[in-house]
């Protein structure tokens, strides 16, 4: 299966990467600069750690991590409600295992479950649902994150809820969306970046032609790509590339996978389960119309309007996972890092969530300790 | 941002179709791939097909690579 | 005989008496119920090895195993690696009341045949019965009593830069196969737990003149956990090759799917071998002879000593730096 997006000769990875090393020389050479990219996408951050790429290139191109892991841009009060939702007798709750360990202000979903509460991990969201029509004398809750590729899924067991008339299902929803997050990373945060290495499973839905604006409003280059190794250093190859001549654009460098136009029936359920909204991003603050949530014609399926869960302010932490996900800081430059903070006793998501960047730093980078 | 895995299609039924990956299968939903047929590969996250793999361009993207690795930079 | 097992199964009456005496006994074969309330072994003189370990897993039967076979082959492998010949086992069965006596007697006849394919006599048992919900199901602990073996080469002092690292068969089955069985994730798949006594394969290996410096086996928290311990534990610095680790293609596309570590998989019927550059070809020919050691491969060396570490290249030549398993392994789609 891998041999799909793969060669199978694992020399053609490190040649490339070798070629990606002096393409990235030349660029320094010309611009005075190393070449810095962003990977918005978790999972690549992920991938680049995992396969080798973070560390064969560290000395020659400058990768940060972007804004893309869903759990670690969940405000800090939205994971403290969603915590607060298990609470309740007589409730299920249902999430990703991603979401089991996130720590809110005082517990996590997995300290929940020690408690006794009924929180149960699922693959997939519409199982969620299942659990619902097997148990129709307790509520069920779904905790759902994610951006673009995971709110189709989201959107698809609200509507085999709506299908069945599970009325004892709900979800509470906290989705991101890529394209206002991207903006407002150039427009307000200003980071000093060369190009994107741009989300190939978001784009999936999304298609193409979703980043065009990044090339013709802020001249930025971006590659749309997959996470094997070959695959990622293609896209950073094509990066370097565009850089050198001085020539921005949005490059399919998935094409197997990604459509111009991306999944318009994926798009179509979104839409009409979810409508743009204000959402509250970890570190980052409010960025308007830049997450979904759910309708008001199906607000019975909106477990944030069907029970009245309060929660107060967080209390605030030494940790950096704000600057983390702009781009603006490495995980060692963060006093928590590896002391107060780590995979077990996590402070911030960053570190919770094995693509966060703290954690992919830690498990796949971490040299002392 | 989100894991996906190219599985194999190998059974097909309305709503859902019966996948491979190296071995292991799983039942996952095909409501944003229904025109999938069985041997086509799909990308699967969170339980959902969500894009067939075109192999044509999956084989021309692994030439391109070994052209690319073994290009002059000069 | 009742079809579950009660209360009074464990107050050591008659119903007790008669459980003891038609499972456990009948099972375990030739040794009559103690008239004593303990086991007189006879040793011969030298060093002996005692370990214990208590087993609980769910589901308890599952495919390529039970958690009888388990409770046999885990305490077996804890004697046979730390270089000892696994002499006997005392069974101790903690037994939540309503368990079908069914189940309960396939669970003590795996770990009876088990045991005798192991070569070792089970000497002495325990049965209690707790209240419905104060178990789950069933727990076994087994302790288990070995003679230190004289050819032992093993001394972890002499691990030295240069030495081969290997591993008896494909990583990651049993973590796998047990997911699967659970059934909660939608997994399917054929693979079958590795779970297995290894001590003949392991005294093949010992008996074959093969200079063993050290042996662990890689069970929860997988390869790299245990690796990671090892090189901490005697200074040594291990490097592996992501391209020579077994793995089967149903671990990767399962690990692929839920977002996993083949690494950090659990194991139960594999051995972690850190012998002498020298014997490498060697230990590998005496590993292929058994149908446990079939896949047997080198995946890494020693490459120096000081402040121990466990590093992985990866096939783009990079190496990075592994480290313990760091809480549990959770799905993950993101």
């Amino acid at each position: 299966m891998r041999t799909l997006f793969e060669p199978k000769d694992s020399a053609v990875a490190r040649e490339l990467a070798q070629k990606v090393i002096k393409l990235a020389d030349r660029c320094k050479e010309k611009t005075g600069v190393t070449p810095a990219f962003m990977e918005v996408c978790g999972s690549h951050t992920m991938a680049l750690a995992r396969s080798g790429i973070k560390l064969i290139l560290q000395d020659h191109v400058r990768l940060l991590s972007g804004p893309g892991c869903p759990v670690c841009v969940t405000d800090q009060k939205q994971i403290d409600a969603m915590i607060e939702v298990a609470e309740a007798q007589n409730r299920i709750v249902c999430t990703f295992g991603d979401m089991m360990r996130v720590p809110g202000s005082k517990r996590s979903l997995l300290s929940a479950k020690t408690e006794g509460r009924d929180v149960r991990i699922v693959y997939s969201p519409l199982d969620a649902v299942r659990i619902a029509q097997e148990n129709p004398d307790r509520e069920v809750v779904f905790l759902g994150v994610g951006f673009e590729t995971t709110v189709p899924v989201l959107a698809a067991a609200l509507q085999l809820a709506e299908l069945k008339q599970v009325e004892n299902f709900s979800m509470w929803a906290t989705t991101k969306l890529v394209q206002p997050v991207l903006r407002t990373l150039l427009s307000v945060k200003k980071v000093k970046i060369h190009g994107f290495l741009l989300p190939g499973h978001v784009s999936i839905v999304l298609g193409e032609q979703a980043y065009q604006f990044l090339a013709d409003e802020f001249h930025m280059p971006g590659v749309i790509t997959g996470f094997e190794t070959v695959e990622m250093l293609s896209g950073i190859y094509k990066l370097l590339q565009m850089v050198l001549n001085d020539q921005p654009a949005i490059l399919n460098n998935y094409k197997s996978v990604v459509r111009p136009d991306g999944n318009p029936i994926a798009q179509k359920i979104m839409n009409e389960f979810f409508t743009p909204c204000d959402e509250t991003w970890r570190g980052m603050g409010m960025i308007p119309q830049s997450g979904l949530d759910i309708r008001d014609q199906y607000s019975h399926l909106n477990a944030k309007k069907k029970f009245n869960v309060t929660v107060g302010e967080p209390k605030k932490t030494l940790c950096r996972c704000g600057d983390m996900i702009c781009g603006l800081a490495t995980p060692d430059e963060c006093i928590l890092f590896g002391k107060a903070c780590t995979p077990i006793h996590p402070v911030g998501p960053c570190m919770v969530s094995d693509e966060g960047s703290c954690s992919a730093y830690y498990a796949y980078m971490r040299k002392e300790g | 941002m989100c894991v996906g895995v190219p599985a194999k299609v190998i059974e097909k039924n309305e709503f859902t179709a019966l996948v491979d990956v190296l071995g292991t299968k799983m039942e996952v939903g095909i409501l944003f791939v229904p025109d999938v047929e069985i041997g086509e590969y799909v990308i699967v996250h969170a339980g959902q097909g969500m894009s067939i793999i075109d192999q044509t361009f999956a084989q021309a993207s692994i030439e391109e690579w070994e052209k690319m690795a073994r290009a002059d930079i000069i | 005989m009742d079809r579950k097992v009660t209360l009074a199964h464990g107050d050591g009456g008659e119903l007790a008496h008669k459980l003891i005496q038609q499972i456990f006994v009948s099972a375990f074969g030739n040794q009559s119920e103690s008239r004593f309330d303990a086991t007189f072994l006879s040793l011969s003189s030298g060093k002996i090895a005692v370990t214990t370990d208590s087993f609980v897993v769910n589901p308890l039967f599952f495919p390529g195993g039970d958690i009888g076979k388990i409770a046999v082959s885990g305490t077996i492998n804890d004697l046979s690696v730390a270089g000892a010949v696994p002499y006997c086992l005392t069974v101790g069965f903690i037994i939540e009341e309503g368990f079908p006596l069914a189940d309960l007697r396939k669970v003590v006849k795996s770990l009876a045949v088990e045991a005798e394919k192991a070569g070792v006599q089970v000497v002495a048992g325990d049965t209690k019965v707790v209240e419905k919900g104060g178990a789950d199901g069933l727990y076994i602990n087994t302790t288990g009593i070995g003679l230190q073996r004289e050819e032992s080469t093993i001394d972890p002092s002499r691990i030295a830069s240069g030495d081969a690292v290997l591993i008896s068969g494909p990583i990651g089955d049993h973590g796998i196969a047990i997911l699967a069985a659970r059934g909660e994730l939608g997994l399917m798949t054929d693979l079958e737990s590795d779970c297995a006594p290894l001590n003949h394969m392991i005294d093949a290996v010992i008996l074959g003149g093969v200079d063993v410096k050290m042996m662990r086996d890689p069970t929860r928290g997988g390869v790299a956990t245990t690796l990671v311990e090892l090189a901490e534990d005697f200074d040594a610095i291990i490097e592996l090759e992501e391209e020579k680790l077994p793995i089967r293609d149903q671990v990767r596309g399962a690990s692929d799917l839920l977002g996993f570590d083949p690494l950090y998989l659990a194991n139960e019927g594999k051995v972690l071998f850190i012998v002498s550059e020298s014997d490498r070809q060697k230990t590998l020919e005496l590993l292929h002879q058994f149908p446990e050691g079939r896949d047997a491969a080198v995946i890494g060396r020693v490459t120096g000593k000081g402040v121990g570490q466990l590093l992985l290249e990866t096939p783009l030549g990079s190496k990075r730096r592994l480290h313990r398993l760091s809480g549990m392994m959770l799905p993950r789609i993101c």
